[in-house]
This record gives structure tokens, sequence and C-alpha cells, in this order.
């Protein structure tokens, strides 16, 4: 080893690292290996259909997270996509009989192009201004299915649809069976993981998070920083989307709760306390809300209660959140001499 | 739409009706910008604080049958609530990116829902108009509910009240001070920690009165507090956050414009306010009186 590159090497300034394994073995399989501890997960868990809603609710924070960990834009009005994914869903199969995977496609582009057009509206508020806009948008949207209960069936939900065959033709299977359908969601979300994983690794992956990092910046490197940012609300909506619309094909019904500010609350829970801006984190995260949730509502309504309270010592103590915070060690022990 | 059958009366029964409805988004809106501007932070526990603020209201009307107390006493409480949020929650992120304040505040929310809930049940509580100003009165276009008049009064009162208080008192001085830099004040030797604390506490007291004002004409529950939550900000953001003319104007014209798409089209009247937000949004991103930079 050249003396040169050590003296190189000890005055250069530290080098600031998103996540102490990125870049690594572990970044490049990260969407191969996610999958691979999905598959696990209906039979770790007491049942399969808390499993199923992990794979859904963990999608939606991995579309959040999209924009809140890797762009730094804290929406509060996520619900608007993950229910109109939902919403779209359930008309298309079941007021006009189109076919499942048809009706999810009908729904992602429909998602998207909220997104668009909600994101056309608040994208150039900044901060905390643009988390309050995005929470009064989704209202917006969720009075006007609340409204339009003719098509949405109001504050009853929409019901009427139900799916239990998926896929086309003879390669359709029966997703009564709780086990095959928690496969079939998670091919689904396997496909948009992988997707994510290559957005991310993408040049627009290191424009994103250079825009996180300082907008002032990438805008003086010559970056389209509000033409970045919307398109990253736009994906980021189009995953919430395809999350909402596998909801509803696993419920066979969606409630407007879906469209509420508690949806769109729910997302930046599961995405805080798994890791904002990790890959694999949303999902701990949407498996630790949902197991709190399971555990404690057998024992009391208020499980809420215990909720925020602990994302509130999460927001004082543990903002990585836990894999975020695990990924940290790991690395803290890998750079120890 | 049949013009014919909107008389004037109607109208001016409407508008007047806005004006008390818009009376409550000023005093939320108020709370939000004053912590905004000297905190730097978004509250986003707002919505519940308000929700909270009625049940407070509720609670000491039971306990000491006047809604006069209830309206006194139930702010107080719930502002010195505010204060223990502000010690020992807010203050130990000072330095943090103001993002974790919005965060640990939203989850305030959740924890303020719940508690409610199982102190009072979570069905609604009703809340009577007190005796004394219950019935209504003849202002010469139509008759008005008293209690509504009653409710624009005592805005009217705060905002006078915190008017001479910001602009004409030395105390109101040091506020605005450090509204603009905290960091000189500091240097001068004024306690801001203490600054900020009341400040703090403030603002949750309006929305606490907001809270008690409002008990008597929409329904009291838990869940309030979130539907409130996004309207208080649709107020916000067309007034221009931290702009306090900019909330109370806003507050005003929300108002109205909800209650005269009540009238004309009544569908509409829950999407209009945020249908406005989105508007002025297009043309105005700063909002009403908001300065450029802060938000757009």
């Amino acid at each position: 080893m050249q003396p040169l590159d050590q003296t190189v090497l000890a005055t250069a300034p530290p080098v600031p690292r998103r996540s102490p394994l990125a870049g690594g073995a572990l970044s490049r399989w990260r969407a191969p290996l996610s999958i691979l501890a999905l598959l696990a997960l209906p039979f770790l868990l007491p049942s399969q259909a808390l499993a199923v809603n992990v794979l859904i609710y963990g999608l939606y924070a991995v579309g959040y997270n999209l924009l809140y960990g890797y762009t730094g834009l804290l929406s509060f009005g996520h619900a608007a996509f993950f229910g109109t994914g939902a919403y779209v869903t359930g008309i298309a199969i079941g007021a006009y009989g189109l076919h499942p995977l048809a009706a999810m496609g009908l729904a992602v582009a429909a998602a998207g192009a909220l997104a668009l057009a909600l994101g056309a509206v608040s994208i150039r508020s900044r901060g905390i201004y643009f988390a309050m806009v995005t929470l009064a948008l989704a209202q917006l949207v969720y009075y006007a299915a609340l409204q339009a209960s003719a098509w949405t069936g109001g504050e009853n939900g929409l019901r009427g649809f139900t799916v239990a065959r998926i896929g086309l033709g003879r390669l359709a299977v029966d997703i009564l069976n709780p086990l095959t359908k928690y496969f079939v969601v998670l091919a689904f979300v396997g496909a948009a993981l992988a997707m994510i994983s290559r957005i991310l690794a993408s040049p627009f992956g290191a424009v994103i998070e250079a825009i996180r990092e300082s907008e002032t910046r990438a805008r003086a490197c010559g970056f389209d920083v509000e033409r970045t940012k919307l398109l990253a609300f736009v994906l980021s909506g189009l995953f919430c989307g395809l999350a909402g619309a596998l909801f509803a094909i696993h419920l066979s019904i969606v409630p407007l709760d879906s469209l509420a500010y508690h949806t769109s609350g729910m997302a930046v829970v599961m995405t805080l306390v798994g890791g904002a801006g990790t890959f694999f984190g949303p999902f701990v995260g949407a498996l630790a809300v949902l197991v709190l949730e399971d555990a404690l509502s057998l024992w009391t309504p208020h499980w809420q209660l215990a909720l925020g309270t602990v994302f509130i010592l999460f927001v004082l103590f543990l903002p990585r959140g836990l894999w975020g915070t695990a990924l940290a060690r790991i690395g803290a022990m890998r750079g120890r001499p | 739409m049949d013009w014919g059958s909107l008389d004037l009366e109607l109208i001016a029964m409407q508008l007047f009706s806005g004006v008390a409805l818009g009376a409550v988004f000023v005093m939320l809106a108020l709370g939000l910008s004053i912590i905004f501007g000297m905190l730097g932070i978004v509250n986003f526990a707002h919505g519940n604080v308000f929700m909270v603020g009625a049940y407070a209201g509720v609670f000491v009307m039971e306990r000491t049958g006047s809604f006069w107390a209830a309206l006194i006493l139930g702010p107080l409480l719930v502002g010195a609530l505010g204060l223990l949020v502000e010690r020992f929650l807010i203050r130990p992120l000072a330095g943090r990116p103001p993002d974790d304040a919005l965060l640990l505040t939203f989850g305030l929310g959740y924890v303020l829902v719940e508690g409610v809930r199982i102190l009072f049940g979570s069905d609604g509580l009703p809340f009577a108009t007190p005796e004394a100003l219950s019935g209504v009165a003849d202002l010469g276009v139509g008759f008005f509910p008293i209690y509504r008049i009653f409710v624009i009064g005592v805005v009217a009162l705060v905002l006078v009240a915190l008017w001479v208080g910001l602009e004409r008192t030395k105390l109101g001085l040091i506020v605005r001070a450090g509204a603009r830099d905290p960091e000189i004040l500091r240097v001068l030797g004024v306690d801001i920690e203490r600054l900020w604390l009341w400040v703090f506490g403030l603002g949750i007291a309006l929305a606490a009165l907001g809270g008690v004002l409002a008990a008597p004409m929409r329904s009291v529950n838990p869940e309030m507090g979130n539907v409130v939550l996004g309207e208080a900000f649709a107020v916000t953001v067309i007034g221009g956050m931290g702009s306090l003319l900019g909330s109370v104007v806003a507050g005003l014209l929300v108002g109205v414009v909800v209650s005269m798409t009540a009238l004309l089209a009544p569908e509409m009247a829950s999407i209009a306010m945020f249908a406005f937000m989105a508007l002025v949004l297009l043309v105005r991103p700063q909002g009403l009186f908001g300065k450029p930079g802060l938000g757009a």
C-alpha cells in the first residue's frame, strides 16, 4: 500500500454514509433478500391474514418511503393514493366486470394520475408546509369519495365485488386459500420491490437523495429539482396505489377509512418505526405496528394509546427506526479496526 | 340553480353563519400560526387539542354547572397541559430537524384521542347551548342565533386582546423580536426558552377556546379533532403560514365560502374549503399573506 493513499485517507473528511451497508453486496441483493425474508413470513406469524396485511401495508410504506425517506418530502396525504387504488379496483371489478388484473392496472394508473394532479399543486411548497398541504388535499379526496356515494358506497364503504381467482386463463389460481393468496400478493409486492430497488440504483435515485441532502446544492448542480420531486411523488403514488389495489382484492370491501387521515398517518408511522431511507425498514415497521395492533387489540380497544406512545418514544429516542438503527449498529461494528 | 328562491334574508343569514364558523377557524389558525411563528414547528395535534378543549369544557360544565366557568377554565386547563408538552416533549427536540417536532405532535394526537375515549367514552357528548345565550335576535335583515353572535364577539375580543398584547406591551415587543431572531434575543439576556414555553401554551389555549366555543355548534366526539386538523391547515395555508393577519382574513373567508357553498350546493360544502385552498396555492403558493420563501 502506498503511504500517500493512507495520508489522504487520514485527512479526508469522513464520508457521510446513509446506510453503512449501502453500496455493498447487501445493497445489490436487497430486493431478492427482502423477498426471501417475506417468503418465510406466513409461517412465523399467528395468522395468514395478518401476514397479507404486513405485505400490503409494507408495500404502502415502501412506496411512501420513496418520497419521505429517499427524497426527504414529508407527505401526510398518501391515503389518497392508497384509497384511490383500492376504490378503482373495486369499482372496476364490481360495476364494470373488469378482469381483476386489468382493474388493478387501471387502479395503479388512476393513483398515478391523481399523484400528478396533487403533486402539481403541492410540490412547490417546502418542508412542513408540504405536510400540511398534502394533508388538506387528501381530505379533499376523502370528502369527494364520501359525496360520490353512488360510486363509492359513501360511509358504508364499497362492497359487492369478490375476487376468488386471479391470473390469466389456466394460470389463474384460487386465492380463497389464505396461503395461496399470500404468495399471489407477494408476487406483486416482489415485482414492485425489484422495480423500486432498480429505481433507487439508477441516476434518478441518486438525484432524489441529493435533493434530500440539499435542495440548493442539487439545484446548483443543474438538476431540475421541481420535476424530479414531482416524478418521485408520482412514482410513490403509483406504488401506494398498487398497495391499495391489493388491499381491495384482499378484503373484498373498501372501507372509506382507506382514504382517511388515519391511513395517511399509518404510512408515516410504519416508515418511521421501521427506518426511513432504508430499503427494508418500512416492512419491519409495518410488521411491528401490525403485530402490536394484533396483540394489543385482544386486550383493549385503546391500543392506539400504545401506538401513539411508542411512536413518540421513537421520535425522541430512536429516530432511525428499528431497521435503520440495526443497520447502523452492524455498520459501526464493521467499521471498527 | 333557481336564484328566485334565494331571497336576501337567506343570503344574509348564511353570510352571518359563515362569519361565526370562520371565527372558530380564526381561533384554530391563530394558535397554529403563533406557535409556528415563534417555535418554527407545526402542531399536528392541534385538531385534537381543539377536541380536548371541547371535552374540558364539558368536564368543567358538569362539575360547576356554569358555561362561563367552562369557557375560562377549559382553555386554561388545556393550556396548562400544553405547557407540560412543551417542557417535556418539545424542548428535548431542540436542535433536531423541524420534522421531528411535527412527528412528535402527530403521535401525541393518537394519545389525546385515546385518552379522551378512555375518560369520556367513544360516543359523542351533547353540549347544550347555555340558557342565557339560546334563542334568536332580530338584526334587521333576519333572526340570528344569539349564541353565534356571542361566538363572534368572544373571538373579536380575543383578537383585540392579542393585538394590544403583541403591539402595545413590552412583552409583546419581546415576543415579536423572538419570532424574528431568537439568537439576538438570547444574547440580550432574554430567557427565550421560557418565552417559547408560554407562547406554546397560549397557542394551545387558543385552540382549546375554539373547541369550547364550537362545542354547542358541532357535535363533540373523540374523532372531531382529525376533521378539524385538515380544516385548520387549509385555513392556515390559505392565509399564509405564520401570518396572524392572514389567519384572521383566511379564517373568515373560508367560513363564508363554506356556508355560501352549503346554501348553493350543499353536497359540495365539505369539499369547498380544500378546493379553495388548491386554487389559492396554484395562484399564490405562499398563501394570501405569507412571505415568499417561507413555504414556497
